[in-house]
């Protein structure tokens, strides 16, 4: 029955029928602002993954997928205004790439029944699928980024930060305070020292922080950065000379660009990153079928690059759950609600990572309605001055600790908007 | 020509005194009211109403707003966005303070607040003008964005420091919602169509009264304005508070109508300052008609454009985007060359044409 749906519909979208949707996965993208070094290719990578299965599947499961752009400049005006402009085609998931647009869309997603995918960034919260019901951040969120920097830094100081000193130099915005609220916590458990420095958008003026950071000498620097504000923080770091292994990024700082203006003076800069590095066959694939033919979006050179890699994985989740809405709906053309249950009921494992061309690129993980955060798995890399390296595996987060702030942080959303528990009856 | 005043006679001083004078411009005024009031919200969809409507008219009470403080009193403010920040962060206390609160009261109240808070940073309007005003008030903006991101009283100790709308009716006996994600787009448009009426209509009975001739007073030469009797103290920080009150309003709107969740440095940060001021600038200084004109020049053209290049055109977006900046400064140089007063006064010298039709001089 369902390869027959599949087969209509297949034969109707050859017809050309005037009717055939596709499957929409509207890209609100910044390729123009302070932050467009990181919006540029993520978004190339989203679009060309999305090309890819056009060219080289007829789409997924027959129906061609489609990927209108809208430029939002990282700003949360614009990003309503594309919000509300796309959503009338057929919009099947969000995923905004911004913190501030994020927590504008969470009520408005969730009363219009579109998914919001917020992968690695968003409200941390929003992984409690009880009270966010159309918001999902697997397969990582900043809380488990937090707790996997403070857990790789436990077991090189032989499992003590007694006495140590951590300065947590952030974007002031919504995104860059996230990770505070975990960062404290921690700091009381295992008694190191918080030092808070805040850097104002767009980022560039980073002098007195620099300043303090030379004066009181903390061990180990973290930096939730994000566009020219990791440019600017690695030089002023070389400047004042400040041991580049103490300084780690979290995985909105440590892309190429990010490093690539210091080069090798920048050698031993360590970041998170959600996905694996190196070679893959699928960028082969997406050379062969998308780029020679032309279809590239961008100029085509951040193919294989860190956040490029990134925005395809994020596509790459997005077409499994489409796949999987269209084999637990039987309908080819999806809507929104069969894509927000599929992606309830995701579960990405080894060969379905194999089986798109990218092994390994990033941790096992299921999706349940209560825990919309995957496992929050991240791997730490290094700047060698020529090229980032993967330093360990996969880092667990602690989730001890994340869980309750969770519940907590969820519990006063859900009772400032009135929100019922949606996983009780189940 | 219709557009004329032959046969529009007038018997007494009210009827010459009217804001539209003129019989076709009155009824076009009517027309517009009717259509905004009865029309639009029935065949609204959310777009138009989210991405175009709602912002014009939230934008047209901030530009009102510093029109009376810039355009009729002569007191340079960059302090805008603060201001709107006061009023946006007043509703969101008053919100969550007192959950039974309709949005009429809170966005009134919110106004009232700002309103104080200007009054508070008009102060040094009575030693300083101009260039040393102008950043005073930047003061003002900066300090408020930083009190309200250092403060965590501010933003309910939430993790993030961004503040949400949480779902509140349009007026005590009725119950239907004007912000939260469950907000009808006619009921939100409706709700800033009011305030943008009564605001508009207050601001124009104001700048022809007592208080409003005392602005322009103090604006034209405030030597010559004392001498004359008028009190400087008063006549400044009313207009420092009435033009609070309507940025205030404005703030609160943004916030609880429009965007529903707000993140104080982004979105009411400095450009949102110069952004209100060039709205006056292009629309026209001293011009209530100026601060729509200017509104809708710096809020829907741009989204119009935009629209017209990926849409129509066909553009990639940066692309597009790019232009969207090269095509409105364009313009935006070009109007001022061709007419420093702004649109207003390109408007009323197109309109003294049409009257003295076919011989304009």
């Amino acid at each position: 029955m369902k390869k027959l749906t599949l087969l209509a519909v297949a034969a109707a979208v050859a017809a050309g029928s005037p009717a055939a949707a596709d499957l929409v996965f509207p890209s609100l993208s910044y390729r123009t602002g302070p932050y467009a070094a990181g919006g540029i290719p993520f978004a190339d990578g989203y679009a060309d993954y999305m090309t890819l299965l056009n060219q080289r599947d007829g789409g997924i499961g027959g129906v061609e997928t489609r990927v209108p752009e809208c430029e939002t400049a990282y700003n949360t005006e614009r990003g309503v205004e594309c919000y509300e402009s796309t959503r009338g085609e057929g919009a099947l998931v969000y995923q905004p790439l911004s913190t501030g647009i994020t927590y504008q869309l969470i009520p408005r997603t969730a009363a219009d029944g579109i998914p919001l995918h917020t992968m690695g960034y968003g409200r941390t919260s929003a992984s409690n699928g009880n009270v966010f019901s159309h918001t999902f951040n697997y397969p990582a969120n900043y809380w488990d980024a937090a707790s996997a920097i403070v857990n790789q830094l436990l077991e090189e100081n032989d499992g003590s930060l007694e006495g140590k000193t951590i300065a947590l130099i952030y974007h002031n915005s919504a995104y860059g305070r996230e990770p505070i609220r975990t960062l404290e916590t921690l700091s009381e458990m295992h008694g190191f020292e918080l030092t808070q420095l805040a850097v104002d958008h767009p980022g560039q003026e980073q002098g007195n922080q620099w300043l303090q950071i030379r004066r009181e000498r903390p061990d180990y620097v973290v930096m939730w950065g994000w566009g020219v504000m990791n440019q600017v923080a690695v030089q002023e770091a070389i400047n004042i000379r400040y041991p580049m292994e103490n300084f780690i990024g979290n995985w909105w700082a440590g892309a190429d660009h990010d490093v690539e203006s210091a080069g090798a003076d920048a050698a031993g800069y360590r970041s998170l990153n959600m996905t694996r590095l190196g070679d893959m066959p699928v960028f082969d694939e997406i050379r062969e079928h998308v780029h020679d033919a032309g279809l590239a979006a961008g100029d085509g050179s951040n193919l294989g690059n860190v956040l490029y890699t990134r925005g395809m994985y994020a596509a790459f989740l997005a077409a499994e759950a489409a796949e999987l809405a269209q084999e637990m709906s039987g309908v080819a053309e999806i809507d929104a609600s069969m894509m927000r249950d599929a992606m309830e009921a995701l579960e990405i494992t080894e060969e379905d990572m194999a089986a798109a061309g990218m092994p390994g690129i990033g941790p096992e993980f299921s999706v349940t309605c209560e825990n919309h955060g995957g496992n929050g798995m991240a791997i730490m890399q290094q700047w060698d001055g020529e090229q980032w390296v993967t330093l360990t595996d996969f880092i667990a987060p602690d989730d001890s600790v994340i869980d309750p702030l969770i519940a907590e942080d969820s519990a006063q959303y859900a009772e400032e908007n009135g929100i019922e528990p949606q996983c009780a009856e189940s | 020509m219709i557009y004329r005043e032959s046969g529009d006679f007038k018997t007494s001083y009210a009827e010459d005194n009217q804001t539209f004078p003129i019989m076709f411009d009155r009824y076009g005024y009517y027309i517009v009211l009717l259509i905004g009031a009865l029309v639009i919200p029935f065949v609204l969809n959310d777009y138009w109403a989210n991405s175009i409507l709602i912002p014009f008219l939230i934008y047209a009470i901030a530009a009102i707003g510093l029109n009376i403080l810039t355009g009729y009193c002569g007191q340079v403010s960059l302090g805008t966005g603060g201001f709107m920040a006061v009023g946006a962060y007043t509703s969101y206390k008053l919100m969550t303070a007192f959950p039974g609160l309709d949005m009429i009261s809170v966005t009134l109240l919110s106004g009232v607040m700002t309103a104080m808070v200007g009054v508070a940073f008009g102060l040094p309007s009575l030693r300083i003008k101009g260039f040393y005003l102008a950043v005073a008030t930047l003061a003002a903006q900066f300090f408020l964005v930083w009190l309200f991101n250092k403060v965590p009283w501010f933003y309910n100790y939430s993790a993030s420091g961004q503040i949400s709308a949480p779902e509140r009716n349009f007026f005590y006996f009725t119950d239907v919602a004007v912000t939260g994600p469950n907000a009808e787009s006619w009921a939100k448009y409706l709700f800033c169509f009011l305030f943008v009426f009564v605001l508009a209509w207050v601001a124009r009975n104001l700048t022809r009264g007592s208080v409003g001739r005392q602005w322009m007073a103090i604006r034209d030469m405030d030597i010559a304005a004392e001498i004359i009797g008028v009190n400087p103290l008063k006549a400044k920080l009313t207009a420092f508070a009435v033009s609070s009150f309507y940025v205030g309003v404005a703030g609160a709107l943004l916030f609880t109508v429009y965007l529903g969740a707000v993140e104080v440095g982004e979105a009411f940060g400095i450009n949102k300052s110069f952004l209100v001021l060039f709205m006056i600038i292009i629309g026209g200084l001293g011009s209530i008609f100026g601060s729509f004109a200017g509104a809708a020049f710096m809020v829907i053209l741009p989204v119009v454009l935009r629209n017209f290049l990926t849409g129509t055109m066909s553009w990639d977006s940066a692309l597009a985007t790019h232009f969207e900046f090269v095509i409105v400064g364009g313009l935006i140089m070009f109007f001022l060359i061709v007419e420093p007063h702004g649109l207003a006064r390109l408007w009323s010298l197109a309109k003294e044409k049409l009257r003295l039709w076919p011989f304009p001089h």
